[in-house]
Formats: structure tokens, sequence, C-alpha cells
């Protein structure tokens, strides 16, 4: 299971910033987008992993329960992360309403193959 | 504290408080301005008048209010002999100063500013002398930097002011940075930062490896604003400012704050090699320099300005002798120099208000047309040149005869020879000021006719004047003061005794050599100004701007290397360098055995896992296609939460899927208005570099994720789960936590999300008020836009979906404390039962039926979380302690109430609010562009059909 986990996170984290370095808000944003679930994931797992154990404090007695903290946490990281996403939409829009372009770089980086991919495409 | 560290506190804060009145008060005319000013300047001296006896004494006076007291910072304040001294010359030339301005400024300027920026500066001089904490005293010593800026640029519409300004602004500033260094290292080898501790501690100090550079520190920031070599050159700059600026800072504050520190620093810092050598050099060669360029000066301020700058170097050279005799010389020369140059400068200024020209060269003659400016100006000038019977004279034979038996480097008259050369040069150009100013014929070719000012303008300098000739008749009126300050510099008893006449020693042949010499030199004047204005001279303005422009080039060079414009280059740059770091890290220190066992899979969530790789690596290599990587997304949200659920976290896999479903909904609406497929432009190298940085990046978190997974920690969560159901009333501990223990963040998270949506909404105004909405008008979205927006099954499937969401919301919202759910969750959900109303029956005709502003829910939320945490304090409990009771209503189970609920429901208000808002501001954009309105639920509508002829 701590396998499972660890490489999602990695996989999450991988796809994230290769989106994040992408040249065009959209992507940007759907990388910042999967960056937030490795961190969210990243930020849980940290309570270390249990299966069956919510911590939801059971009537009968003793009980063992997994980590708390950890989820609360995540539980708000996500909600902020949600209203982070919302508000680099908004600016994302915004740029590409008013300049028509959705490039994120104030320039485009010099470099002779780019430009001449841009011919082909 | 005593009522004397009241008053001292009230001496301290006075300027300040007082600062505002000016500037209200320039309402009511130019007199009350000035008196409002001077009001609060007259009752600080007057404290410090009643305080002056016990500390003449040698007694101390001391307030202290903690203030980050984890930092070593206290607000706490000392008075002692230095600090009377300086504290009584910062009130009392203050005062003088304010009056002589009020004659001098004229009626264009700003009277109100030019007032409350001198209280500023005053407070902060007064904070520099009186502070007993060394951090305190940086944080004045900056704001005295700030205001002089300030001043020093009031005349904004003058170039040369903003330039001398900026000058004076940067050296002094570079100084305090130093300063700043020095200070900090001082109170670590003290372990306190209190002034006071310091000064004890000098023999531990001078010990301390540390010694060199702490010293070499601070006395970069005491160079720098007492103008001495090379950092000389802003002073005769800062002198566009007007003259009762100059007259202020530059004789008796601001500069001599450098001197001030040195004599403050001087029983910790004093009495070594580096010390002598190091201070005393430098002010030697600043008092001969500054001398030199004063004679040649043709402008009245800078001949002033580089006598200040020379004497300043007198000042430190004494200091940095590091003897009693010395310090004693260095205290009366700080008053004598005072009074002299004060009233110097202020006659500058009035031969400069009445002739209309400060230059040397076309003046000559006034003694007949002003002779009360005459006599002030001779006396103070004579001063200045050190001729007896007034109190230049006393003081520079204290330090020619300090200068006669000091040895440096073996040579004995190394010292005694240049220190008689400075003098000589003071005497010329002291001289000078007399004769090319005062004496000599009438001209005919003044710029403006002169005549003495009003009574007004010359009081001050006659005061200054009164002191000079007073204190250079009968100097052991002085005594007293000159006593107390000497003490509490050296920290020793001293008992000097001020006279005239000394008998025929080196110091007098030393004085005669200058005086003479200085005459000699004056009668040459004319040909060797020419000689001085053809020899090449380093111009220190351009040297300065070169090396501005200079740091300017080089520090915008390295920005451009990392900071070019390109984000994609600095995140690149940024996440390579957090996983080298990372690397580095885990390669610098090993890692201990595993202590967990893995945890078996279960072939679900083996199938969730492969679900979510293989979406995660067709969104990376679909993306361009965009409408099909946020399906994608959603894929890798769902899955998420199922991870959630399955490992012991019903909470979060709740809120993630509620979370998920809006910010699907939200991309869409936002992915409406862009481009639908990203253009393919980055090339194969771009790729493979961000390939590899991707992938390092990925492998270290999961190794990093593996590592920890595999080993316990020691956890604060126990306490949490032990006193969750006592202390904060739920079974839920998650949700306790977010309520309760760490209710704190939960507030502070809720008004994030609610900042967030208002700025969503901000933006969206902003945007429709600019070139964007012109754009959103002329492009044509109706090629992706439906026949059938709003289909009769969707509208009629939401209608009946509605209130069971609603139960379903509430539901979620009242079992959040001993269930999974709670506020977050219910607020999402709520919110989701909402948009499909948007989305079933369109914008406008679900905003008809809205009852509540989203503003107002965000800010109904807030308040209500926040009042819920205020009320515990009415029950005398910290923020946000809770309450709660069970109820029983008969036809339900028995429930609880908390007051954490009421925290909760402010939190539901808010998420709430904040989602609608955001979402809202996104529809109001879709009916900029075009979308048209409809009234009815649905575009069509079978119960209005009319039945056609052949049903009929």
């Amino acid at each position: 299971m701590e396998i499972i986990v660890a490489s999602s996170i990695g996989v999450l984290t991988a796809g994230g910033v290769y989106l994040l370095l992408r040249l065009r808000t959209f992507p940007v944003i759907l990388g910042l987008a999967l960056l937030s679930y490795a961190v969210n994931v990243f930020l849980f797992a940290s309570g270390r992993l249990a299966t069956n154990l919510p911590p939801v404090l059971s009537p009968y007695g003793d009980a063992s329960y997994t980590d708390p903290l950890p989820q609360a946490l995540v539980l708000t990281a996500i909600v902020i992360s949600f209203g982070m996403t919302a508000v680099l939409v908004m600016i994302g829009l915004g740029a590409f309403l008013e300049a028509d372009s959705d490039r994120i770089d104030m320039e485009p980086e010099q470099d002779g193959a780019d430009a001449a991919n841009e011919g082909s495409a | 504290m005593g009522l004397g560290g009241t008053l001292l506190l009230l001496i301290a804060v006075m300027p300040f408080a007082g600062a505002l009145l000016p500037g209200l008060m320039i309402r009511a005319g130019r007199n009350v301005c000035a008196i409002s000013t001077a009001v609060p300047t007259f009752l600080a001296l007057t404290m410090l008048v009643v305080l002056a006896p016990s500390v003449m004494q040698g007694n101390v006076v001391q307030a202290q209010i903690e203030w980050l007291p984890q930092l070593g910072l206290s607000a706490s304040f000392f008075l002692d002999g230095l600090g009377l001294l300086f504290a009584g010359m910062i009130l009392g030339v203050g005062l003088l100063i304010t009056l002589y301005a009020r004659f001098y400024l004229s009626g264009e300027d700003p009277m109100g500013q030019f007032y409350t920026y001198l209280l500023l500066f005053q407070g902060a001089m007064l904070g520099i002398v009186l502070s007993d904490n060394i951090l305190l005293l940086l944080i004045f010593w900056e704001l005295t930097s700030l205001s002089s800026f300030l001043l020093i640029g009031f005349w904004k519409h003058l170039p040369e002011g903003r330039q001398g300004a900026r000058m004076a602004l940067a050296v002094t500033g570079a100084g305090g940075l130093a300063m700043i260094g020095g200070m900090l290292i001082l109170g670590n080898i003290v372990g306190s930062y209190n002034l006071t501790d310091i000064l004890a501690a000098g023999d531990q100090i001078r010990a301390s490896e540390w010694y060199l550079p702490a010293l070499i520190l601070i006395l970069l920031g005491a160079f720098t604003k007492s103008a001495q070599f090379p950092f000389h050159f802003w002073l005769p700059h800062a002198m566009a400012a007007p003259t009762p600026v100059s007259a202020y800072l530059h004789s008796a504050t601001m500069v001599k704050a450098g001197v001030f520190l040195l004599a403050r620093m001087w029983p910790a810092l004093a009495g070594t090699d580096a010390w002598f050598y190091i201070v005393s050099t430098t002010g030697l060669v600043t008092m001969v320099l500054g001398a030199l360029i004063a004679l040649f000066k043709d402008d009245l301020k800078a001949l002033l300005a580089f006598s200040t700058v020379s004497h300043l170097g007198l000042l430190t050279m004494l200091l940095g002798f590091g003897t009693q005799a010395a310090a004693v010389a260095a205290v009366f020369h700080i008053i004598n120099h005072l009074t002299f140059k004060a009233a110097l400068f202020m006659t500058a200024g009035i031969v400069d208000h009445e002739t209309h020209t400060r230059d040397i060269k076309r003046l000559g003659g006034l003694r007949h047309l002003m002779p009360i400016t005459f006599l002030i100006g001779t006396a103070a000038a004579l001063s200045m040149a050190g001729i007896p019977l007034f109190n230049g004279f006393l003081s520079k034979e204290l330090m020619l005869e300090e200068a006669s038996h000091t040895d440096w480097f073996g040579s004995a008259y190394a010292v005694p020879v240049m220190a008689t050369i400075g003098a000589l040069l003071s005497v010329a150009y002291s001289l000078r000021f007399i004769s090319h100013v005062f004496l000599g014929p009438v001209r005919d070719d003044y710029p403006h006719k002169p005549h003495d000012p009003p009574f007004g303008m010359w009081a001050a300098p006659a005061l200054l004047v009164a002191m000079v000739v007073i204190i250079g008749v009968a100097p052991f009126l002085a005594e007293g003061i000159v006593t107390a300050a000497a003490n509490a510099v050296t920290g020793a008893d001293l008992h000097p005794h001020l006279k005239i006449w000394h008998g025929f020693t080196p110091a007098l042949w030393m004085s005669v050599i200058a005086v003479a010499g200085g005459i000699i030199l004056l009668l040459l004047h004319k040909p060797l100004d020419k000689l001085w204005i053809a020899a090449p001279r380093p111009e220190a303005k351009a040297i300065f701007d070169r090396l501005i422009a200079g740091l300017v080039a080089a520090s915008r060079a390295i920005t451009e290397i990392g900071h070019n414009g390109a984000i994609s280059r600095y995140l690149a740059i940024f996440t390579a360098s957090s996983v080298a770091l990372g690397w580095v890290a885990y390669s610098s220190s090993g890692l201990s055995a595993p202590t967990r066992e893995l945890l078996p899979i279960s072939p679900v969530i083996f199938v969730g896992w492969i679900m979510l790789i293989v979406a995660t690596v067709s969104v990376v290599t679909m993306h361009h296609h965009r409408f099909r990587a946020l399906v994608l997304i959603g894929i890798i949200g769902l899955s998420i939460s199922a991870g959630f659920a399955y490992l012991s976290a019903p909470d979060l896999a709740l809120t993630q899927i509620s979370v998920e479903t809006v910010t699907i909904m939200l991309l869409l609406l936002a992915l409406h208005f862009m481009p639908k497929i990203t253009p393919k432009e980055s090339s194969a190298g771009l790729k493979l570099r961000d390939g590899v940085i991707a992938l390092g990046a990925g492998g270290g978190v999961a190794a990093l994720a593996y590592a920890f997974l595999m080993r316990d920690i020691e956890t604060i969560s126990d306490y949490h789960l032990a006193n969750s159901y006592e202390g904060g009333g739920g079974t839920n501990v998650v949700n306790v936590i977010l309520v309760d223990f760490r209710g704190y963040d939960t507030f502070g998270e809720i008004i994030v999300l609610g900042i967030a949506g208002l700025v969503i909404y901000a933006i969206m105004h902003a945007l429709l008020d600019g070139p964007a909405s012109r754009r959103l008008k002329n492009t044509d979205y109706s090629y992706d836009r439906s026949r059938d927006r709003h289909p009769m099954m969707m509208v009629v499937a939401t209608r009946v979906m509605m209130p069971i969401a609603i139960v379903v919301g509430a539901y979620i919202f009242l079992r959040g404390h001993n269930q999974p759910g709670g506020g977050f969750v219910a607020g999402l959900v709520i919110a989701i039962a909402l948009l499909m109303q948007y989305m079933a029956s369109g914008f406008a005709w679900t905003q008809e039926r809205q009852r509540m502003e989203y503003h107002t829910m965000i800010g109904l939320g807030v308040v209500i979380a926040g009042l819920t945490g205020v009320g515990s304090w009415l029950f005398g409990r910290p923020f946000l302690t809770s309450d709660f009771t069970y109820i029983h209503l008969p036809p339900i189970e028995e429930f609880e109430v908390a007051t954490a609920m009421l925290f909760d429901l402010g939190v539901f208000l808010t998420v709430l609010g904040g989602v609608m808002l955001m979402l809202y501001s996104l529809s109001r954009i879709a009916r900029f562009a075009g979308e048209t309105v409809n009234v009815e639920p649905m575009d069509y509508d079978p119960a209005d059909r009319v039945p056609d002829e052949e049903e009929r």
C-alpha cells in the first residue's frame, strides 16, 4: 500500500511539474491542480497509512485511530487550493481576454528550434 | 520606573505625538503652525530640565517597556550625562530652528509639512540619544535617515534637492545597514542587546575574536552618518535643503549622530590599537581635507558644509585617541561647534534670504548694510577660527594639547603637524567668511538690495552667539555639563577644569602658528584659488553616480539571468534547485532503518491506482486537447477521493469529491472563453529538459514519501484524540480539530477563501470595464452553444434534486461534529445543488430567485465565526473556546448543541458564499459575451405547447 501511495504522489508531482513548465496558462493551471493533489496526499500520508481506523471516536471503549491532525490540515488545504485555482483561472482568463494571448512568459524563450516548431504548427 | 522614568518616556514620545499638529494647524495660519511645533519641543525640553539636576550629579534615569522580549527588543530608554547633553542640544536648537524657519520659509512652501518632518526627525534623533537598547537605537537610526531624506528633499521641484536627498539616503542608509550587522554581532558577544549591559562588558567585547568585524561595521555606520572621509561627499550635496534644515541637521543633530555613537560606544569599543588607528586616522584625514576644500568653496553653505566635515573629523579624531582628556575635549567641542556652526548656517541663510545669492564672489561689504548680521556672523566665525575669548578657542586648545603628545606609528610629529595644518586652514576659511562677505567695499551689483532681517529671524543666531561669547569668556559655566557628559562617555570620575589661559604650552604655540598661517593663506587666496581651480580633482558626485550606475547595471544583469520575464524559466530553475537541495540533504545524512511493515494491497485499490497513473500520464500527453484533459483531471480527483475513503479519511473523501465537482465546473466555464487547443510550440529540447526536471521532482518526492511512510513518528494527535470528546464535545476528531483545537487557523482560512471570492469578483469587474469587454462582445461563441441549452429533462431532474440535496447538506452539517461531515463539506454540497439550478435553467432565471447576495453571505459567515470566538471572551475564556450541551426534542433522538456548531455555521456560509461568488462572476462574463437571457425555466416547455390541428 505504501508503494502505491508513494508512487501516486511521485507520478502526480512529475505530471504537475511538467505541465507547470508549459508555456500557456491552461496547462499551467492543470499542472497546479495536479501538484495540489500531490501535495495534499503527501501531507495526508505524513500521518502514516491505516485502513479502517477513521478518527471518529468509537463508543465501544478502547479502539485505535489513525492520526487526525494531517487530515484536518489537508481538509482546509483542499478547500484553499480550490480558492487558489479559482483565482488563477480568473487571472488567466483575464489575461487572455485583455491581451488575446494566453502565453505565460513575457517574451518567448529565444530558442531556434522553438521558432521553427511554431512555423510548422 | 518612577516619576523620572515616566518623564523620560514622555520626552521620547513628545515629538512623535506632536508631529501631527503642525500638519493640521497650518490651516489656522503660519504663526499657529510654528507655535504648535514649538509646544511639544518646549514641553520635552522643560521635562528634560526637570531631570537635569539629578543627571548632572551622575544619576541615570531609566525607563523600560517590554516590547518583543523574545528578540531581546524592549522599548527602554536611559538618560545619562551624554544623553542629557545631546537631548538638550536637539531640543534647544530644535526650538530655535522652529523660530528661524517661521521667518525663513516663503509663503509658497508647505510649512505644515516642513514642521511635521522636522518633528519626526527630532523624535528620531532623541530616540538615538536616549535608547538603552541597541536594536531600538538602530530603528531610530534608520528613522533619522528617512526623515532627513524628506527634509533634504523638501524643495521637491529642485533637481539638486532630490539628488542630494537620494545621495544622503543611499550613503547613510548603506552605513546603517553595516551598523545593523555590527550591532547584532555586539549583542551576540555580550548576550544582551541592552546598551547598559554592553557598555559594562567592554573587556569581554575587546577580547572577542568578533571584535574587529563588529568594530568595522559599526564604524562604517558612524562614519557615513558623520560624513567622514571617504564618505564625506554627501554632506555638501545635502546643502540643497532649506537653510533651517542645514542648520539643524548638519550642525547640531544628524551628522553628530555618528559622533554620538562613537562616544556612546567608547567604553565598549575604545582602547585598542584598531580603534586608535582607524578612528583617529580617519578623523585626522577628514579634518585636514574638509578644511582644505572649504577654503576654496565659493558657495557660502558649501564652505560651511566642508567646515562641518572638518570639525566632525576633529571630533572623530579626539574620540579615536581613546584618552580621557581627549574625550573631555571632544565633549566640549561638540557644544562649541553646535553653537557657532548653527549660528553661521543661520547667518548664511539670512545673507541668502536678503541678497538672493550665496556666492561669495558676488558678496562683500555687507557690514554697512547688515550690521546686526555682520556682528553675529563675525563672532561665530571667529569662534570657528579659534580666536581667544570665543568658545571655539577653548576646545581647539584642548584638541591641540592632546594632539601634541600623540604618537602615530612611532612618529611624534605626524599628528601635531597635521592638526596644526587643520587648525591653520580652519582659521583661513573662517576669516575668509568674514572678510569676503562682510568686509570690503559696498557693491552695487547685489542681486537684491540687502538689509537686516526682522528680529524673529536674527533672534535665534543671536542667542547662539551670546552663548559662544559667554562660554568663551567664562568657560567654567560649561564645566558641569561637560563633566557629566565626559563621565558618561569614559565611565570614569573626571573633574576637568576649563580655562582660557594654560600657560605657554605647545598647544598655544601651535595656535599662534595656525592663526598667523591662516592670515597669510587668506592674503594669498586669489592666486591659490586659480591654482586650485586649475588642479585636477576627483569629483565625488561623478564617482558616486558612476558607482551607482555600475551597481544598477550589475544587479540588472544578475536579475536578467534568472528573472527575465519568462515564468516557465524561473519555475524550472526553482524546481531544479529544490530537487538538487533535496539530493544534497539526502546524500549528506543517511537514513535510519524502516520501522513499519508494508500494508497489504487490495485488488480494488490496485485498479484505482492503475486508473490514476493512466489518467495522469494521459493528461500530460494529451494536455493539448484541453477539454479532454479536464475530464481526465476529474478521473484523477475521484481516484484520490476513493483513496482517502479507503485510508480511513472519510472527511477528506467527502471534501475532495465535492471540491472536485466545483473545480471542474469552474474550469469548464472558463474554458468556454479560451482556446480549446494548446498549440504545440515546445521544442524537443525544451520537452526533454522539462521531462528530466519533472521526473527528478516526481522521483524525489516519491522516494521521500516512501521513506517516511516506512518509519514511525511521534505525533501530537494523542492529545486531540483524548480530549476531543471531553473538551470539544465531538467524536469526529477531524472536525473538532477544525472548529475547536485549531479553530483559529480555520478562521483564517475561511477569510482567505472569502477574499479569493471577492478578488475574483473584483477581477471580473475590472475586466468588464477594460478592452476585454470589447473582445467578448466581438467574439462569436455560438459554435459551441447547444441548440437546447435548458433541456426539460435536466430542469425537472434538478428541481426534484434540489430539496433532497439541501436536506443532505443540512444533514452533513448537523452530524459534522460527531460523524464525517461539517461546514466545509455542507457548504460545497449546497453550492453544487445551487449550481445545478444555474446549469439547468440558466443564469438569469436563477439569479431572479436568489434572495441573498453572496458577498453578504461571505461577510455574515466570517462575522458569525468571529463572534463565536469572541463570545468565549465574555465567559473569561480564550478566543474560540467551545461549550456544548445535549438537547432532547421528543420526535428525534437526543442531539448535541455546541458553540462550535455556530462556528461551523460561519464556515458553511463563507464557503457557500465564496464558491458561489466565483461561479457567479464567470457567469457574468458569459452574459457579457452575448449569452441570451432566458426568463423561462426551460427553452421548450411542453405545458405551453398549443395542440396541433390533428390532435384536436
